[in-house]
């Protein structure tokens, strides 16, 4: 078997395939190099040559014990550190059958909401940056630190939050919390439609993204994209939804999906999904119990042997753990399959005959986090 | 990288007997038990069922008919989408590990389940063909298995450095035998 079609290059004649090295200086988001083949300005195959931030998480997992692992795992993607550590703490408390108070899974629910939004506006400014709309840059950060605010709030750091534990979260909100999030979530809501009109409508975005980097729904399903990648192409697969965790059950929610395949479609769920994010976020704020937080645990908390395999839906996909216990209080082996990692595929696969100016709002587009993606 | 005898159907014995949950799958849910009898059906004992709690299952399956399996499993099963590749290290039974999780994007029905298959390899040479064929998805997952353990996937096109420096001179680094520094 040669290189897969995707990275196939044709040689056309002499001289005429120009190699071009994309990064691996920080091209938006982190350390990631795209050794890019042009013939003219046709793109004639594309290699991702991820590694350049590369921690070896998976290795320090073995060396600590379930608590102690806690702060060094949120570290690949701080943008989502609740989203990165939620599938952690359910694999913990799967393998050493930890209970975990009501009212601690809406809380939770409500972080990993919040996060996602804190995630997803990061990625539209960065987006919007890519695309040469500058304005798009500003607004979302902005916004962010609203958001930011509310999460610093509840759990006392801005980003690198550690607040999931397994058996529940640090610590219980804090006494005007409610109030506190209604009021910006309303703002935020407001924010969110003026993007729409200055961005999503705006008709240099739509020239750039509509149409620009088809995956159809069979090649998105065998390439094992996830999250929003998978959902614009017509495949309604949220994990929130198909199996749901904590109280995701009880929430009245949409996860939205798109037929188009396209740049705009993979660019336009993140929006739905933050206005569902601040629905989520205000249901459990009603329905939430009063009670405990969190589970007493004794010191270094351990399970029988035996394997978990927990998922749950992040800000980027499906991101799921697979943690292998030996009946000590340190993990065996612990595999992150983190979204990112799974987009990488995706990349050579619609790169491959699009327009080198294209190449942003692809790449982006994809949700691509190099140092998730490394680990 | 130490040698020491110990064939893979050993192997799995002594894991089998390190999981009590395995030993007596208390009551198989009926999707999960659905999925079961169908797998057992076409493979018969050439493959070995290790357990299924709700929503996950598992069957270890042997180097030669993992191709055979693989094939089953995406298109007459439905479990189209690949999830994960992952390999795990087991010094004192002489094994390498290669699981592979698969979930599924088309059947309703199993949307909700993941579908792990492993390969027990001997750790002194561990190698499986690739199964870029049936999941294309694998294809960066394997390399990272490759290299994190060593584990050879044959067919592969392209088994070289991912994560790590290309000068990497030590022994694959999630091998229990290669120790962080000052650890």
């Amino acid at each position: 078997m040669g290189l897969p079609p995707s990275m196939q290059v044709e040689e056309s004649e002499e001289g005429r395939i120009l190699t071009i090295s994309v990064g691996p200086q920080h091209p938006g988001s982190g350390h990631f190099r795209l050794v890019v083949k042009v013939d003219g300005d046709i793109i004639v195959g594309a290699d991702p040559d991820p590694g350049y931030v590369h921690r070896g998480e998976e290795k320090m997992c073995e060396y600590r014990n379930y608590i102690q692992n806690i702060p060094h795992l949120e570290r690949p993607m701080i943008a989502d550190s609740c989203g990165i550590l939620y599938p952690f703490c359910l694999g913990v408390e799967d393998i050493a059958n930890i209970p975990v108070p009501e009212r601690a899974k809406y809380i939770r629910v409500i972080l990993a909401e919040l996060n996602r939004c804190i995630f997803e506006l990061y990625w539209l400014g960065i987006y919007g940056i890519f695309l040469g709309h500058s304005t798009m840059f500003m607004w979302p950060m902005g916004d962010r630190e609203l958001l930011i605010d509310l999460a610093e709030a509840a759990t006392g750091a801005r980003v690198t939050h550690a607040y999931f534990v397994p058996g529940g979260v640090r610590n219980d909100l804090p006494e005007n919390f409610k109030e506190r999030a209604i009021r910006q979530l309303d703002y935020f809501k407001h924010r969110l439609d003026q993007y729409k009109d200055i961005f999503y409508n705006n008709p240099l975005f739509l020239d750039r993204t509509k149409g620009v980097g088809v995956l159809s729904a069979q090649d998105a399903i065998n390439l094992g994209v996830t999250g929003p990648v998978l959902r614009a192409s017509g495949v309604k697969h949220d994990i929130r939804k198909i199996e749901p965790y904590d109280v995701y059950d009880q929430l009245d929610f949409e996860a939205y999906s798109m037929n188009s395949g396209d740049s705009y479609a993979r660019a336009y769920i993140p929006l739905l999904e933050m206005y569902e994010s601040i629905n989520i976020i205000k249901q459990c704020l009603e329905k939430m119990p009063s009670g405990s937080v969190r589970t007493k645990l004794g010191p270094n908390p351990r399970g029988a042997a035996g394997e978990s395999f927990k998922r749950v839906e992040a800000g980027r996909g499906e991101l799921a753990y697979y943690l292998v216990s030996d009946g000590t209080p340190k993990p065996y082996r612990v595999k992150l399959s983190v979204p990112s990692f799974r987009q990488i595929p995706a990349m050579p696969h619609l790169l491959k005959g699009a327009k080198l100016a294209d190449m942003p709002a692809i790449y982006w587009s994809l949700n691509y986090w190099p140092v998730e993606a490394d680990r | 990288m130490s040698s020491h005898g110990g064939q893979p159907e050993e192997g799995s014995q002594a894991k089998a007997e390190a999981k009590p949950e395995t030993q007596k799958p208390v009551e198989i849910p009926p999707l999960e038990k659905g999925i079961i009898e169908k797998i057992t059906e076409r493979f018969g004992d050439k493959i070995k069922f290790v357990y299924a709690k709700p929503k996950r299952i598992r069957f270890n399956v042997k180097t030669e008919d993992v191709m055979d399996f693989a094939k089953f499993l995406h298109d007459e099963v439905g479990f189209d989408q690949p999830i994960s590749v992952a390999g795990v290290d087991y010094p004192k039974e002489n094994i390498i590990e290669v699981v592979y999780h698969i979930g599924c994007c088309t059947k309703p029905e199993y949307t909700s389940s993941v579908f792990a298959f492993a390969l027990r390899l001997p750790r002194d040479n561990p190698k499986t063909p690739t199964l870029i064929p049936v999941y294309r998805g694998v294809e960066y997952h394997e390399r990272e298995a490759f290299e994190m353990l060593g584990v050879i996937f044959e067919g592969h096109p392209r088994l070289e450095k991912l994560l790590l420096p290309e000068d990497w001179a030590d022994i694959p680094p999630l091998r229990k035998d290669f120790n962080i520094k000052g650890r």
